[in-house]
């Protein structure tokens, strides 16, 4: 089962300088919620943004990570 | 149905739907809190939609994620375009760019988790053909 941690650490290795929180949303290892700031982000649609997200884990999603809630913003977007 | 039916099938529902809800369950009975959050800010903005229950046909979700390139439900299908998931729709219904992409007002109160209760609940199927 994947933990926060897990999550957080594959998320920074894919957008590297990014500033990344994940919770687990229920506490059962499936619904997390991640917050993501990174400059990778710039110039780039909300869909574009979370694709690169979703692309990290790829088929886990849907799987072994039921759901995934994600917020990106850019370093210098008003959050 | 073969596989190639249902990816024609949800094509098909993209192309003449302005506005196309995929999501688990129906918008009355909406089957996951991230389709009932969607499903809730478009009643809130009082639009027409057309919505699909992914649900009867694992075949489906998967057609659909190949299609669009999305790997959860619900999402959002507006102008043939993917608007997003539930995350992005709550963002831009928040904001007010939800209401300017549909072309209508945005409501005074805006809604937080809970959908609102009375508006507009047309939206069923497929049969439902809105324009």
């Amino acid at each position: 089962m994947p933990t926060p941690a897990e999550l957080q650490e594959r998320i920074r290795a894919a957008l590297p300088g990014a500033d990344v929180t994940v919770d687990d949303l229920t506490g059962g290892g499936d619904h997390f919620r991640a917050e993501i700031v990174s400059d990778r982000f710039e110039g780039l649609s909300r869909i574009q943004q979370h694709k690169l997200v979703y692309d990290v884990f790829g088929q886990e999603i849907g799987g072994a990570i039921h759901a995934l809630s994600i917020k990106t913003s850019t370093p210098g977007a008003t959050p | 149905m073969t596989n190639d039916e249902i990816s024609e099938f949800i094509k098909q529902a993209i192309d003449e739907n302005r506005v196309m809800l995929f999501m688990k369950g129906t918008p009355n009975q909406p089957a996951c809190g991230f389709s009932a959050r969607t499903a809730g800010a478009l009643n809130a903005l009082g639009v027409q939609y057309a919505a699909l229950d992914i649900l009867p046909d694992p075949r489906i979700r998967e057609e659909l994620s190949g299609l669009s390139g999305w790997p959860t439900i619900p999402q959002l299908f507006v102008n043939q375009e993917l608007v997003g998931g539930s995350d992005i729709v709550m963002e831009m219904f928040e904001s007010g760019e939800l209401a300017e992409l549909l072309g209508v007002e945005q409501p005074e109160e805006t809604l937080e988790a809970e959908p609102e209760p009375e508006p507009v609940q047309r939206p069923i199927g497929l049969e439902n053909r809105l324009d």
